[in-house]
């Protein structure tokens, strides 16, 4: 169980409950809804000559990196200095502490240095909530194996809603390697939160058991489950799993599970195109389908920065934002 | 001191005589010489008893005691202080020592520490394989004289099904059964949790439940041609236990344990603590269909005990994350009162199935002295109190560690006396109950 700790806070409209971040499992509609709007309000901030706005100065976060990670790093950095917080990155991959060193030691050589707040990834699930567990600081969990990355599901919340205007009642198709996708998991429990219908889809190898708990359609046929979708997000293909006989070869692969012009044809004409990256072009999906008008693979990333703001504004403040003073 | 010992006024229960009444029972010299109503006290030390139960004393089948090699986790004296604040007068030791208990050396090694400890009686487990490398057998027979009771490679299944087929006929030789941990860890993949819903969710890796139930068949028929003595681990899942129950009605000589976490807690423990690692064990925590499944089989006697799997490990070291951590946990302390409180005073176990899962059934498993208090018998004792409230707080444990999955619980019933061979060797200190605090 979670101890209450001094800056666990009630559930009101303008805050977050918690302060951590550990996943979307844990988030309320109302919670989800406060995150989106406020990185819609922070969007602005990204577009102009000098991005910077004074709202964090002198809150120190510290970014964790204990998994080799390029864009989900970049894009905290990038919401963290927007906002004037004071960051610190540390790559641990490769350092002392990646193997071995007890957690609880990383947890107490952290709370020596104070941060306001910390941004973990970790290849084992369930790392975030044992520091959230014995730290005072804040915890976002930037992806915790193949658990959660609830940042991830936010900003694809976000581009979505922004295209569609609700998340309610659309069709989304997850496709490629559930088994090992965190980012499926906090996509399915964020978008089945908010109202949209989840369907997931994978060859038997990369389906994992029991997936239909969650509260999704469950499917090894991809031009089935593509009927009707608004939105077709695609997974990246870990081809370093290769050699655990997931899937034979990436040819055949592609032929069943590729994401290509003429497939894409099954969804509804509107419908749009995501991919959290990195692509394998070719592989899960083919190059005229990523770089179409339907894609809104880089305006994910755009949105990424965005949500970042607002996630760590609203956990290090505790309130709404109001917006820029003067 | 031979000064004999009037239990009295207690509600003795003997599950192999299937008695069940309020008697008095006379302790001398190290047997049990008699019980009745009322008995004389001319003589006699006087252990008032009335209103706890008389049981005889429980034995444990499956501990890790550490010693030699983990002394910081646990050692032999307070591995067994613990097991005799757990009212056990017994525990048998699994060998992945370091170095491993494979020889006579560290039997006599691990037999005379006991001794020295003067608690309760330790009985040594001898690996089935030098170094459990699985490769070539240890000398079985060697250990034997030594006291081993038993042989297993403790935590590595034997998957050579040759080298089993020699280890059951060799181990005839010396009347000892062979313990397996049944894992086919080619289905396992050495996975951290029991594969299903909750693992799912976690994007945690998971032992599907056939990687049990798999090792448990192709044990059964190699053990049939061999015509070995099979008894299996800390069996978990209801698939497994089918496949023993079915064994035993052909006529099978096979037994089995169940430890008390995998008696009351499933999977979703995982989740609900926020992946504590005082949740991961192997075999790990399985479904509600299982629990149901095991608890019905300790019930009508498919299961012959509980063995409490007593891992100790320190605090360092499960403070790894999810994957990393090793798997296990302590035991010793809370067994009887969890099993009690959850399955007895729930109607799902008998008083008389409850006293035979602590005693009769591992004597029985493991040809050991004991489980029952006929006249003759061991007077080795357990003293029960069925009505004591406490809670469980791992600070406070005999043992060295603390790695516990039911710290916190609130619990009715507690060992309060262990009695071996007419010593009394631990009382429960009344201050440390916290039904002295309402």
């Amino acid at each position: 169980m979670k101890p209450e700790t001094p800056t666990e806070r009630a559930a009101t409209a303008g805050s977050l409950r918690s302060k951590d971040l550990l996943g979307t499992e844990d988030l309320s509609a109302e919670e989800i809804g406060l995150i989106l709007d406020t990185a819609e309000s922070m969007r602005p901030i990204g577009e102009r000559a000098i991005k910077k706005v004074p709202a964090l100065r002198g809150r120190m976060v510290v970014n964790l990196f204990f998994e080799a990670s390029t864009r989900t790093r970049f894009s905290f950095e990038t919401a963290e200095k927007w906002l004037s917080a004071d960051a610190l990155s540390f790559a641990a991959k490769g350092s002392s502490v990646e193997k071995g060193e007890s957690l609880i030691d990383t947890a107490r050589n952290l709370q020596a240095m104070a941060p306001d707040l910390i941004v973990i990834r970790h290849s084992c699930p369930g790392v975030p909530h044992f520091l959230a567990r014995n730290l005072r600081a804040g915890v976002v969990n930037a992806g915790d194996g193949a658990h959660e990355h609830p940042t991830q599901a936010l900003l694809d919340a976000l581009t979505i809603r922004r295209r569609f205007g609700r998340l309610e009642g659309l069709r989304v198709v997850i496709a490629g390697d559930i088994t090992h996708s965190r980012v499926a998991r906090s996509n399915i429990w964020l978008l089945t939160r908010m109202g949209a219908t989840v369907v997931v889809c994978a060859p038997p190898t990369l389906l994992p058991p029991r997936i239909e708990e969650m509260g999704v359609e469950a499917t090894t046929d991809f031009d089935a489950a593509l009927d009707g979708a608004d939105v077709v997000m695609m997974l990246r293909m870990q081809l370093e799993r290769q050699g655990a006989s997931l899937y034979p070869s990436t040819r055949e692969y592609f032929k069943r599970y590729g994401l290509t012009a003429a497939r894409l044809t099954r969804a509804r004409p509107e419908a749009v195109v995501m991919h959290p990256g990195p692509m394998n072009r070719g592989v899960e999906i083919s190059s005229d389908v990523a770089d179409s008008p339907r894609s809104l693979i880089l305006e994910q990333v755009s949105n990424g920065v965005a949500v970042r703001m607002a996630v760590l504004y609203l956990l290090l403040t505790g309130h709404a934002w109001e917006g820029e003073p003067g | 001191m031979n000064t004999p010992l009037l239990v009295r006024g207690g509600r003795l229960l003997d599950p192999v005589a299937g008695r069940d009444g309020l008697f008095d029972l006379l302790l001398e010299n190290g047997v049990v010489t008699e019980f009745g109503d009322r008995l004389g006290a001319a003589g006699a030390r006087v252990l008032e008893a009335s209103g706890l139960l008389v049981l005889p004393g429980f034995i444990d089948l499956h501990a890790h005691l550490r010693e030699p090699g983990r002394e910081y986790a646990e050692t032999v004296a307070t591995g067994l202080r613990a097991a005799a604040a757990g009212g056990f007068t017994a525990v048998c030791t699994m060998p992945n020592t370091d170095p491993v208990n494979d020889n006579r050396a560290i039997s006599e090694f691990l037999v005379s520490k006991a001794r020295g400890a003067s608690g309760p009686r330790l009985y040594p487990i001898g690996a089935v394989t030098k170094g459990q490398r699985g490769e070539e057998l240890a000398e079985f027979g060697e250990m034997r004289i030594a006291g081993a009771v038993a042989v297993s490679d403790d935590g590595k299944w034997l998957a050579d099904g040759a080298l089993l087929r020699r280890a059951f006929e060799h181990a005839r030789l010396f009347e000892m059964p062979v313990v397996q941990h049944c894992e086919d860890t080619s289905l396992s993949g050495g996975a951290p949790m029991h594969e299903g819903a909750v693992s799912t969710r976690l994007g945690l890796p998971g032992q599907p439940a056939i990687a049990e139930a798999a090792a448990v068949g192709r044990d059964l028929l190699v053990a049939e041609v061999a015509r070995g003595r099979l008894h299996v681990a800390h069996l978990s899942t209801a698939r497994a236990l089918a496949l023993v129950r079915e064994a035993r009605t052909a006529g099978l000589a096979v037994t089995c344990e169940v430890t008390p976490h995998h008696l009351t807690l499933t999977d979703e423990e995982v989740a609900r603590s926020g992946f504590s690692t005082n949740f991961k064990m192997n075999p790990p925590l399985r479904e509600p269909r299982d629990l149901e499944a095991l608890a019905a089989g300790l019930e009508d006697g498919s299961i012959d005990a509980v063995a409490t799997d007593h891992a100790p490990h320190h605090e360092d070291e499960k403070s790894l994350d999810f994957i990393t951590a090793p798997f296990g946990v302590v035991g010793l302390e809370t067994a009887a009162a969890v099993v009690y409180d959850r399955l007895v005073r729930t109607g799902r176990l008998s008083l008389l199935r409850f006293a035979a899962a602590f005693s009769a059934g591992p004597a029985r498993a493991f040809a050991l002295p004991g489980g029952t208090l006929a006249p003759g018998s061991p007077a080795n004792i357990t003293l029960f109190d069925p009505e004591a409230r406490w809670r469980v707080d791992p600070s406070r444990f005999e043992s060295l560690s603390r790695n516990s999955p039911f710290a916190g619980w609130e619990l009715v019933g507690a060992p309060v006396g262990t009695i071996v061979e007419g010593r009394v060797v631990w009382r429960r200190d009344e201050d440390r109950d916290s039904r002295d605090r309402s």
